[in-house]
């Protein structure tokens, strides 16, 4: 079966500035990709192109085998955009209808009642938008974008007006949807949430993916820390399965170990290194 | 709006009842029908009014449909569901024109209503002029639409309020022409007439209410700024269908390719 998305060799130019200088990336079933980089990177480029709503220059984006921008590819995808605004005369609740009717979705009160409850709006049912908060604005936009239980779902800086319970409530969206088997692509700076919840990480740097890899991989072993009574040693280099015969060695030449730390580079840290401090 | 409207047509009726009031005891010179010349002219007046009312309802509903929406962040969530780009156009432009065209409709019923009631007056021909004047409207929405793929929602609505006042300048320039007997007037009046056929739909639809209008009375009425101009007929309507059938090729082609 087709990748979830499948992006290749993607291109954007503006005129004479390269937005995307030529992006490989794969979503795959059920898999939970969180995009990384910084202001500029192409992050939101390349989230509009899957979805439709910029051409590429160069380079094919697909979802499940139809070309995205395509009716058949819009039928299988969910999309919140990073700035976005829903009609203030609607209720949640006739939004999520309007959604429904233009995706198809036969899911009717069930599905509407179910996602309010799954972003904590189900009080707010029937609350105008231009009455919410940006919050629950926010997390009304999540609804929409699970509307018709698209297989794929981009979310473009889902959690960027939510509070600290805003963002656990999005987070334990993400883990439902991943229980599910939907594909999430991600698109975050909160470099923590995507590394509590995502399977894997791509870190863009002006228009290119610079790193790949699932937050274990991309934090990187530092050395071990041991310490002993004549003070904390610090072993460069060695990984966690070097800890037994270091500590063993210690403790054959006489010294007393106290405490063993495996030290390993934060998604921060391989993130900092990775675009090398750029901020846009 | 609404409110604006009955506003207007009040004082359209006081202007039609101190009109027809004066002209009781007004002897006209021989040939011209006192009563027919004021009713034409004011309700020539009062079309004029209808359509300007229409076409600012029209821009205001459209002219931030594509491009100032998309910066809004209004359409992005709409058009990644399965609907195709031209079907989300054509349904901005079915909501104008379903809101435009039969306000423009009870505004032309309710003015030739006063000026009928009040000066005794209707026009030669009721319905085909306020079927051109909705028409108008609907041209100058879908001109709107297409305007808003290319344009910020500011520029556009000053861009199409520039073509509606060079379409009735136009339109006035040919009435001038006809008096003048300026051949070259004419002809350039009827050139802008076609490449807005909004204009020409409204100069129809005037020449349309004194249509049955014979004699010096017609005669001074074709001179007026609300007299109808040469421009008229089965052509400019069939040309109108056509031209909207245009822009909105043109709005559906323009907004695919558009990055939003």
């Amino acid at each position: 079966m087709s990748a979830a998305l499948a992006v290749r060799g993607l291109v954007k130019r503006y005129g004479a500035v390269e937005a995307l200088a030529g992006v490989d990336l794969e979503v795959g079933d059920g898999e939970l990709v969180g995009l990384l980089g910084p202001n500029g990177a192409g992050k939101s480029t390349l989230v509009k192109i899957a979805c439709g709503l910029v051409r590429p220059t160069q380079g094919t984006a697909e979802i499940r085998g139809a070309r995205a921008g395509s009716l058949e590819a819009r039928r299988r995808l969910g999309y919140l955009a990073e700035l976005f605004r829903f009609p203030g005369w609607y209720s949640a609740d006739e939004l999520l209808v309007l959604h429904q009717r233009l995706s198809g979705s036969l899911g009717g009160q069930t599905e509407r009642t179910e996602l309010l409850e799954l972003v904590g709006l189900a009080e707010a049912r029937d609350r105008r938008v231009e009455e919410m908060s940006k919050g629950m604005q926010q997390r009304l936009g999540i609804a929409q974008a699970l509307v018709g239980e698209a297989p794929l779902l981009l979310l473009d800086e889902p959690t960027s007006a939510l509070d600290p319970v805003g963002r656990r409530t999005v987070r334990l969206l993400l883990e439902e949807l991943r229980r599910r088997g939907t594909s999430v692509l991600l698109n975050s700076h909160l470099l923590s949430e995507i590394e509590l919840v995502c399977d894997r990480v791509v870190i863009l740097l002006r228009g290119a993916v610079v790193a790949e890899g699932s937050p274990a991989e991309l934090g990187r072993a530092r050395g071990v820390e041991i310490e002993t009574d004549e003070g904390t040693r610090l072993y460069e280099g060695a990984v966690r399965e070097d800890v037994p015969e270091l500590v063993a060695a210690l403790v054959a030449a006489g010294r007393a170990v106290y405490g063993v730390r495996v030290l390993t580079s934060t998604l921060e840290e391989t993130y900092l290194e990775a675009v090398g401090g750029e901020t846009s | 709006m609404l409110l604006l409207t009955a506003g207007f047509l009040f004082l359209y009726w006081l202007a039609n009842h101190y009109a027809f009031r004066d002209i009781e005891g007004f002897q006209p010179p021989a040939g011209i029908d006192a009563r027919t010349f004021a009713g034409a002219f004011v309700f020539g007046l009062a079309m004029f009014a209808t359509l300007f009312l229409g076409v600012v309802l029209a821009v205001f509903l459209t002219l931030g449909a594509v491009r100032g929406d998309a910066e809004r962040g209004l359409l992005q969530p709409l058009i990644v569901r399965p609907v195709g780009r031209p079907t989300l156009l054509l349904a901005r432009w079915l909501g104008a024109i379903g809101v435009c065209t039969p306000y423009v409709v009870a505004v032309y019923v309710a003015a030739m209503l006063i000026t009928g009631l009040t000066g005794h007056w209707w026009p030669d021909h009721k319905v085909v002029p306020a079927l051109e004047l909705a028409g108008g409207v609907a041209l100058v929405a879908a001109l709107s639409l297409l305007g808003s793929v290319f344009l910020t929602a500011t520029a556009n609505g000053i861009a199409i309020f520039m073509v509606f006042g060079a379409g009735l300048v136009a339109g006035l320039l040919g009435q001038i022409g006809h008096t003048l007997s300026s051949h070259t007037l004419e002809r350039a009046a009827k050139i802008a007439s076609w490449i807005v056929p909004f204009e020409a739909l409204y100069q129809d639809a005037l020449r349309e209410i004194t249509a049955n209008t014979t004699g010096l009375t017609g005669f001074l009425l074709q001179l007026g700024p609300f007299g109808g101009a040469n421009t008229g007929g089965t052509g400019v309507r069939l040309w109108a269908c056509g031209y909207l059938v245009l822009v909105g090729v043109l709005a559906a082609v323009g907004f695919s390719r558009r990055d939003l």
